[in-house]
């Protein structure tokens, strides 16, 4: 019989909650960009009701995570899967708070305002939700060739929010009466940038997990 | 002219004072990495079983070095084989060399009784001897040939202080040392052992008939008698490796598989066979 079957087994379940906290980080992100899009007031309100359903299930796994760190002693990998787990749970965390934000702007900009949202946003989320995806295969697999890629991806994201900002300056300056409008804009744009920022951390959590030391993939 | 010499003197003054000084600082970095044991290409066997495999281990001086592996790994042999114990079985044969402070310990210019008197043992159970706990101390010293009671009484108290368990039997240093707990008795068999004045101690799992809190304190001991002391604990105990040591040697089958900073070990052990033991993984 292999030795410490139960604990394995813990630690895969771990996974397979934080994999579930991810889906819906992601999904807050799919319905925020949408509802900005459709001028969706309601659906935005509603991303903000269902943000303490996320709190609620980081709290669940950080209690996890110390559980086992008391009962079962971890050490070497099985040590740092745990320190990550509560590391990445906390980024998720902080993923669905940009989502949150997006939907805050999404009601600041109401139902009828006169801009359109600039192409960008869309451009920036799509890529967000492929780090997303990618960022769960790095995890899943303990893979830091998926983390790599992150990092590439965030350089493609962090290239789109500085061309929208640029953009979105000029139109201010033509168009001073919309100010508060392209304000809200560049905030989603900044909250989508955030939210890859922290899917590069869960990277970089990755690959501390597989080698044992930090490492910087914003670097 | 002269002053020109004076200066030169000067010079040469201020630049042998220089090279003093780091003479002294290399010492002292010196004194800090000495080892207490080599081991080269240590092989050993009972009769036609190998036991040890080219076993290649430096113990450094003054400090907690564990020693972890399965049961039949070869680490309570590689632990006896320091003070030689392990010839006690007679079909015991070695290859390699042993040395300690830098001197062959096979070699026939020295004693065992000379090597185990500074290479001190505690074992597994507590062993004291029935006799009082005064005497139990006392009995290594009085071998060596101190007789004066004002002598053996400071080496008791010294040692009882240095095992910290003075403070629990100083009263009743009359009485027979079966009357104490295991904890306390496996103390007294570490006082017993600092008695001789050693300069290492191995500790043959020496916690493993303990229950927790005598555990902690026996612990705690090791920790303050490595300033003074070498030590070397095998244990089975590996969160007790990971708490008290410096370095740590994983065992297994005979061979020294890894021998790495107990930080590094059991934070980011470099060979897989350490990960799979350490993390319970074996089998």
């Amino acid at each position: 019989m292999a030795t410490r079957e139960h604990f394995s087994e813990e630690l895969e379940n771990l996974k397979a909650d934080i994999r579930e906290l991810a889906e819906d980080v992601k999904q807050a992100l799919v319905i925020a960009i949408d509802a900005l899009h459709n001028r969706d007031v309601e659906k935005a309100k509603q991303i903000i009701e269902d943000d303490h359903l996320i709190d609620e299930k980081e709290e669940v796994i950080n209690e996890k995570v110390m559980i086992l760190i008391a009962k079962q002693q971890p050490v070497a990998t099985d040590l740092r899967r745990l320190i990550i787990a509560i590391k990445i749970t906390n980024d998720l965390e902080r993923m669905a708070d940009h989502a949150k934000n997006i939907s805050k702007a999404t009601i600041h900009l109401g139902e009828d305002h006169p801009i359109s949202i600039h192409p960008g946003i869309r451009e920036m989320a799509e890529v967000a939700f492929d780090m997303v995806d990618t960022a769960q295969n790095a995890f899943m697999l303990e893979d830091i060739s998926f983390a790599h890629k992150l990092s590439e991806m965030d350089d493609i994201i962090d290239e789109k929010y500085g061309k929208m900002i640029r953009e979105l300056l000029e139109l201010t300056a033509n168009n001073p009466d919309q100010i508060q409008y392209l304000m809200q804009m560049a905030y989603s744009a900044r909250y989508i940038e955030r939210f890859a920022d922290h899917i590069t951390n869960i990277g970089e959590e990755i690959f501390f997990l597989v080698k044992g030391r930090t490492y910087d993939l914003n670097e | 002219m002269n002053t020109l010499m004076k200066q030169k003197k000067v010079d040469n003054k201020t630049s042998v004072k220089t090279d003093k000084k780091e003479i002294k600082h290399t010492k002292s970095e010196a004194a800090m990495d000495k080892n207490v044991f080599e081991v080269n290409n240590l092989n050993l066997w009972y009769g036609n079983d190998q036991a040890l495999y080219e076993i290649n281990m430096n113990v450094p001086q003054n400090k907690v070095t564990a020693i972890i592996g399965p049961s039949g790994c070869g680490k309570s042999t590689y632990l006896k084989t320091l003070n030689r114990m392990v010839e006690m079985v007679p079909i015991v044969k070695t290859s390699g060399s042993i040395k300690y402070n830098g001197e062959d310990i096979f070699s026939d210019k020295h004693s065992v009784e000379g090597l185990r008197t500074k290479v001190g043992m505690v074992f597994q159970k507590p062993n004291p001897f029935p006799k009082s706990i005064y005497d139990n101390i006392a009995y290594g010293p009085r071998i060596h040939g101190v007789k004066k009671k004002a002598v053996l009484d400071q080496i008791v108290e010294k040692s009882l202080r240095d095992a910290a368990i003075w403070d629990e039997v100083k009263d009743r240093l009359n009485e027979n040392a079966f009357g104490l707990s295991g904890g306390q008795q496996q103390r007294i068999c570490i006082a017993r052992a600092l008695a001789i004045e050693p300069d290492v101690i191995l500790m043959d799992e020496p916690t493993s008939a303990l229950d927790p809190i005598s555990t902690l304190k026996v612990e705690e001991l090791v920790q303050e008698l490595k300033k003074k002391y070498s030590i070397i604990i095998v244990t089975h105990n590996m969160q007790q490796a990971a708490r008290i040591s410096d370095k740590t040697a994983f065992f297994l089958n005979g061979e020294l598989i890894e021998f790495a900073e107990t930080d590094k070990l059991f934070s980011n052990p470099s060979d897989k066979r350490t990960e799979d033991y350490i993390s319970g993984r074996f089998g």
